[in-house]
């Protein structure tokens, strides 16, 4: 049988693919934010685990808010995005530095 | 048996997806790649009996993000090649980082602490169950209030995503219906007063 420590194992694998993939695609924004998409989805599989698990729904109601959030902010990323790329023609990480940060 | 099989199946794809995801060359395949994630997690959610949720991932996520994502890599005119130069020479820094996470993490999440002794396998649900009804009636009732906040956050993302990406051009030629109905008649009409003059008798 399946038990609860095979889904967090799963989620805790997904998490930490997510974080190299950070680590490695540091230029582009892209990427980034797909490797933020795939970290919300590795959390969600934890709280749908643990909802099923123990019996209570308030977890898939939290999964709920989590894709609605995550929703939000792929769009207002994306659009930041466009911006960016038509003001600096470029979406490389190393280039925007106009901050001076 | 078969429940184990087809879930190390799914997990199996879901690792080999989400790896693809994070060392594609092309944007494209990686956007590809990340819905495949989508599909595979929606299944193994529906392993858990978790309906809604699998089928709100496949139309919120599939259908409305990453079909965004999809427009936004293609309408950027990205050169991909500068975009991967570091890749190789973070590459030890990131396993090292992503392989010390996931060691802490096994270690705290064993079978001796959430295995099937712990925590018990859910009995599977009657034929009659509904996960969407009893998710509306937990949704609509104790978080109405959180929910209707989502709402707005939704509106807010909606408007701000607009605000952002709507582009004035001077140099269009457009018309300005306010201003064409708000001209009066001293603004356009001049009539001038000429006396009149004698005409000119042809010889």
């Amino acid at each position: 049988m399946i038990g609860l420590n095979h889904f967090l194992v799963l989620g805790a694998v997904m998490f930490c693919i997510s974080v190299a993939g950070i680590f490695l695609n540091r230029k582009n924004v892209l990427i980034l934010l797909m490797a933020i998409e795939l970290m919300l989805l590795a959390v969600n599989m934890n709280f749908v685990a643990f909802s099923r698990f123990l019996g209570n729904t308030d977890g898939q109601v939290f999964v709920f808010f989590i894709l609605t959030v995550a929703a939000a902010e792929a769009a207002i990323g994306l659009a930041i995005l466009v911006v960016l790329f038509r003001n600096r023609e470029t979406i490389n990480v190393e280039e925007l530095d106009s901050l001076k940060g | 048996m078969l429940e184990q099989i087809v879930f190390f199946t799914l997990a199996a794809a879901l690792v080999a997806s989400a790896l693809a995801v994070i060392s594609a060359r092309n944007p494209v395949y990686a956007a590809l790649f990340l819905v495949l994630c989508f599909f595979t997690s929606a299944a193994i959610w529906l392993l858990l009996e978790v309906e809604f949720l699998a089928i709100v991932l496949i139309l919120v996520y599939v259908g409305a993000v990453m079909v965004l994502f999809l427009f936004v890599v293609m309408m950027l005119d990205v050169n991909v090649a500068p975009l991967k130069e570091g890749f190789a020479r973070y590459l030890p820094v990131g396993l090292l980082v992503a392989a010390a996470m996931l060691a802490e993490m096994l270690l705290v999440l064993g079978a001796q602490r959430f295995g099937l002794e712990r925590f018990p396998a859910p009995v599977p649900n009657p034929p009659d169950y509904n996960n969407t009804r009893e998710l509306g009636e937990v949704l609509y009732t104790q978080y109405v209030y959180p929910f209707e906040i989502a709402a707005v956050i939704l509106l807010v993302a909606i408007v701000a995503a607009i605000a952002l990406t709507l582009r004035r051009r001077p140099q269009v030629k457009h018309q300005t219906p306010a201003k064409q109905v708000q001209v009066k008649r001293e603004d356009r009409l001049k009539i001038v007063s000429m006396p009149a003059e004698k005409r000119e008798v042809e010889s």
